[in-house]
């Protein structure tokens, strides 16, 4: 069961999951780092809600629904911790930058390498 | 060196993912039985319209719990770092 | 503190907001929402206010240990709903088909009931209330942190 080349949304999928991990090996200034496992973490979630889409599908909710089908729910469910997981994690990273910031007046990562005091 | 191989294991990770992207199922077919079985049962055995949230909290509600302990490890986390020791006077605002 | 525009503006909107996300909590399973995306909602209203009126004086009123009492709250409703059904299993819907929350709805496409859905309403107020408090103190000690470093140096 091969694909075709029209499988957009999941080349977008590779394409921000490449430019995320670019970003991550080469850049030096610790905001612009978060930024780059920021753009991973949205790059995964774009992955799971776009392994569940059936075609003319409606949303899975029973309420006034109009005729059709409905779309795979899973994937949804798995989304919604992801997106959780993520805020975490960022809200503990920024925090560190900050305790970086106060304690060596400095954030490129070559010059704040050293322990000291 | 080190930035030559970086780069050179950054592209061979780019051509698996545009390989995976071009050989998966195509987009708007998924094969799927287990979604199939929750979709005819939900009204029935959770009784809730919304199938993402019986999902969520009734068929798969071990990973809620999980996740809640990650929010709370996270806000804890957060909390302990900003402690001071002694109150300090406090001056302008944000 | 901003200018008196922001400061009246932003009183006329935090409670609809508010109540937005109240809404939002509650009917989460009939309507797309539910416990993470309320309080995920009640949270931005928090920050408004903090953006608008100063963390200093936001953090006379709304201290911090207010909101430790909400969050291990949320945490102990949750565990005990979970335990409520151990006869079965871990998680059971115990409460389908009795008196409170027990509506079993008809098949197919129906305007929605809200005494339906066993347990899912109140583990969508649990999950909603750790939410909150979890957002709110995250703004709101960061807020703090940020404005005490413009101070010493």
């Amino acid at each position: 069961m091969t694909g075709t080349i029209f499988n957009i949304p999941f080349l977008a999928v590779a394409a921000l999951v490449g430019i995320a991990l670019y970003i991550i090996i080469s850049q030096r200034n610790l905001i612009k780092l978060v930024m780059g496992i920021v753009i991973l973490e949205s790059g995964v979630n774009l992955f799971l809600i776009t392994l569940g889409y059936r075609e003319a599908g409606i949303a899975p909710i029973y309420t006034n629904a109009p005729e059709g089908v409905m779309v795979l729910p899973i994937p949804q469910a798995l989304t919604l911790t992801s997106i959780v997981i993520g805020v975490a994690t960022t809200a503990l990273m920024l925090s560190m930058i900050m305790l970086i910031y106060r304690h060596s007046g400095d954030i490129d990562s070559e010059k704040s390498r050293k322990m000291k005091g | 060196m080190r930035k030559t191989a970086a780069v050179i294991s950054l592209g061979i990770i780019i051509a698996i993912l545009i390989a995976t992207a071009l050989l998966i199922h195509p987009f708007g077919h998924p094969p799927s039985q287990m979604d199939d079985y929750i979709i005819e049962n939900t009204q029935s055995e959770t009784g809730a319209n919304n199938a993402v949230t019986s999902v969520v909290f009734d068929y798969r509600g071990f990973d809620t719990l999980g996740e809640a302990t990650i929010l709370f490890t996270a806000v804890t986390g957060v909390v302990m770092l900003f402690r001071r020791k002694k109150e300090k006077t406090p001056g302008y605002d944000v | 503190m901003m200018s008196k525009i922001v400061r009246t503006i932003s009183n006329l909107l935090t409670p609809l907001i508010l109540i937005f996300g109240l809404y939002v909590i509650m009917h989460g399973h009939l309507t797309p929402g539910g416990g993470f995306q309320g309080g995920a909602v009640f949270a931005s209203g928090i920050a408004l206010l903090i953006v608008a009126f100063g963390s200093y004086n936001i953090q006379k009123k709304l201290k911090e240990h207010h909101f430790s009492i909400l969050e291990s709250s949320g945490a102990m409703i949750f565990i005990g709903l979970a335990f409520g059904g151990i006869a079965t299993v871990f998680f059971y819907n115990f409460l389908v088909g009795s008196p409170l929350f027990g509506h079993i709805p008809p098949p197919g496409s129906n305007p929605g009931d809200i005494w339906t859905a066993g347990i899912i309403p109140l583990m969508n107020i649990a999950v909603g209330l750790k939410v909150i408090a979890g957002l709110s103190v995250i703004v709101l000690v960061m807020a703090l942190a940020s404005s005490k470093i413009e101070i010493e140096e």
